[in-house]
């Protein structure tokens, strides 16, 4: 019997039985889909924030206020007043630091923001000219922040897209229009160009005042939350944190390193401390693309092995009509081949497809993750080939007449 | 041609050992029609199973056509099984939902028939048992005599030694019951040796030898007038 027969006998036994077929590929199908679908999302989402925050530029460093531990606890970065506008400016007078270019002095808090009828929720950032540059703002109506809106401690604001959609509504010209945050009354001048992202760190929905404004204005107080630091190129980024820490730290007087009340963050350090946060995140979708991956490996497996328990006579009629061992075990094989070929090939398009899908729903990056496909793949199939094929040797290796009367 | 010599099949489960043949010894020669007697558990089948080379024995010698069966390995056996015996259950075994000429084709898939004169030949069994129009029937399509036939035509044609039916007609009805003992006498007469187990004396009467077995020993072998089929219709 050549391999040719035995393809086309194997075909017709599957075409035969098309609901048995369909629900063993349906297990293969699902087993795989889901895995690669979880997987991918949660790489995407994971490459998501990433790109976000690089997109802030590589070459940033952060100063805030508090230290890193304190006798064994740790502060909360940004928590503390020991950063002041004077820290900002001395940075960027004195010829002590050589590597940095721009220091943009900020503030940053949550507050409510009012129009006549609406009001929203939004990140308030107190900011000088020089924040568009370090941070890669840019405007698409009016203008942003100048130095004189800083010395008069205008009351201005510089709105993102986010922002105008939930308080003016979409598409609207909020230019020359009022907003009040708390007590106070501000024009908008400017609005932001969409960067795109969504919840963590989302750029577009921000509200820029002149640093002065919300210090005095706006929260009444003198301190600022961060100065953030653009250094000359990203080969320095090294020597700029050591020289503006301890740049810092003979400012306040401060001789043991740490004991530093501030932190320096480089974007890479942000980043490393999201990506923690976002492996946890993929950690636990790849824990549920496991177990998914365990489940549906349990369902092909019984499919095969009741598909194969229940074809036990058909075995024995088979080698009663003269079939030998091998190939009995060679149809069955070639069978759970196509079999979970078939399922494999489809449940690859259906996960890649879900998690375009979902990935368009949430705003995330699509990315397919290779690994996740040749995983499922090997898993599923392996599983399936195995449990199609192990029943159907152990079919073929009994007395033909045993398995002709099994029930 | 069939030489059975102290023949003994002993089962086994864990708790008890039952004797279902015990020092059966007999012959069969070419040409043969021969009924196997005998009540239910009385061994029959067990003897049968091991004529048609689908189970051993626990002692004894089996020789077909001067092969000692007995000897042989599982793939050699379903070598003998494929050329040599052809088999008529009482439960027909065809495969399900698939057309009488994909049945008959089976054994020549197993065997060393080249692939086109497959449906040649099965085309030509299916006639000689009188299916030549319900080829493309699927089993569930065919009556329980139908079904019959088409195992005889599978069982015909690799063209074996003997014909091995086991209550050939044990789930047909009477009518049908005849037609199929008509094909075997027919089949007989052409030269075909044929072995048929039953319990029924009306359709032992159509062989021309009846072996009687009893609590799995032979307790009778006679050679008898062959009951002739009275044609209703045709």
């Amino acid at each position: 019997m050549d391999f040719l027969t035995l393809t086309t006998e194997s075909i017709g036994t599957l075409t035969l039985n098309k609901l048995r077929t369909g629900l063993a590929s349906l297990g293969i199908v699902i087993g795989i889909g889901s895995v690669i679908a979880l997987i991918s999302l949660g790489q995407g989402s994971q490459q998501a924030i990433q790109s976000q925050i690089q997109s802030l530029g590589s070459n940033l460093l952060t100063v805030q206020p508090g230290a890193q531990r304190e006798g064994g606890v740790q502060g909360a970065a940004g928590g503390r007043t020991t950063l002041t506008l004077d820290d900002a400016k001395a940075i960027a007078a004195t010829t002590q630091i050589t590597t940095i270019q721009n220091v943009s002095p900020e503030i940053s808090r949550r507050s409510q923001v009012t129009t006549g009828g609406s009001n929203t929720n939004t990140q308030i950032i107190g900011a000088t000219p020089i924040y568009a540059q370090v941070h890669k703002v840019s405007i698409t109506t009016g203008s942003f922040i100048t130095d004189q809106h800083v010395t008069a401690i205008s009351k201005v604001a510089v709105i993102g897209p986010q922002v105008v959609t939930d308080l003016f509504g979409e598409n609207a010209d909020p230019i020359g229009q009022n907003i009040r945050i708390g007590q106070q009354t501000l024009k908008v001048i400017g609005v932001t160009v969409s960067k795109g992202g969504s919840g963590f760190m989302n750029q577009d929905d921000m509200i820029y005042v002149p640093l002065s404004t919300a210090q005095k204005q706006l929260f009444g107080i003198n301190y600022l939350n961060s100065i953030a630091l653009e250094a000359k190129n990203e080969n320095v980024m090294t020597d700029a944190q050591n020289e503006v820490g301890y740049f810092l730290l003979s400012r306040h007087k401060i001789s043991d390193p740490v004991k530093a009340d501030f932190t320096i963050m480089s974007q890479e350090d942000i980043l490393n401390t999201a990506s923690a946060m976002t492996g946890t995140f993929t950690a636990l979708l790849s824990g549920i693309a496991a177990i998914s991956l365990l489940v549906g490996g349990i369902g092909i497996m019984n499919i095969m092995l009741v598909t194969v328990t229940e074809r036990t006579r058909e075995i024995g009629l088979r080698k009663a009509l003269g079939a030998k061992k091998r190939i009995i075990t060679m149809q069955f094989l070639i069978e759970s081949i196509i079999l979970t070929f078939t399922g494999g090939i489809i449940g690859i398009f259906v996960g890649i497809f879900t998690s375009y899908v979902i990935s368009k729903m949430i705003n995330s990056v699509f990315l397919v993750s290779v690994q996740s496909i040749l995983l499922a793949f090997a898993v599923s199939a392996g599983i399936g080939i195995i449990f199609g094929w192990y029943p159907a040797k152990r079919a073929s290796e009994l007395q033909p007449i045993e398995a002709l009367r099994y029930e | 041609m069939i030489t059975i010599s102290h023949i003994t099949k002993i089962y086994k489960t864990e708790t008890i050992e039952t004797t279902a043949l015990s020092n059966v010894s007999f012959e069969i020669k070419k040409g043969e029609f021969v009924a196997i007697m005998g009540p239910s558990g009385s061994g029959k089948s067990t003897l049968m199973h091991i004529l048609g080379a689908l189970d051993l024995p626990t002692s004894g010698e089996y020789i077909l056509d001067e092969e000692n069966v007995s000897k042989l390995t599982d793939d050699e056996l379903a070598d003998i099984r494929n050329r040599k015996i052809g088999f008529i259950f009482q439960a027909y075994n065809l495969l399900p939902r698939t057309t009488a000429i994909k049945n008959v084709i089976i054994p020549m898939m197993y065997g060393d028939v080249a692939k086109e004169k497959w449906q040649e030949k099965a085309k030509k069994y299916l006639e000689m048992v009188g299916l030549g129009d319900r080829m493309y029937h699927t089993s569930n399509q065919l009556s329980g005599g139908q079904q019959q036939r088409v195992a005889i035509a599978r069982a015909l044609v690799m063209n074996p030694s003997i014909l091995l039916a086991d209550e050939p007609t044990g789930n047909i009805a009477s009518v049908q019951a005849e037609e199929i003992m008509e094909i075997f006498q027919k089949l007989n007469n052409e030269g075909h040796t044929i072995v048929m187990i039953t319990h029924e004396p009306d359709i032992a009467g159509h062989a021309k030898r009846i072996i009687s077995i009893k609590d799995g020993r032979i307790t009778d072998d006679k050679k008898i007038n062959q009951k002739h089929i009275v044609y209703k219709h045709k």
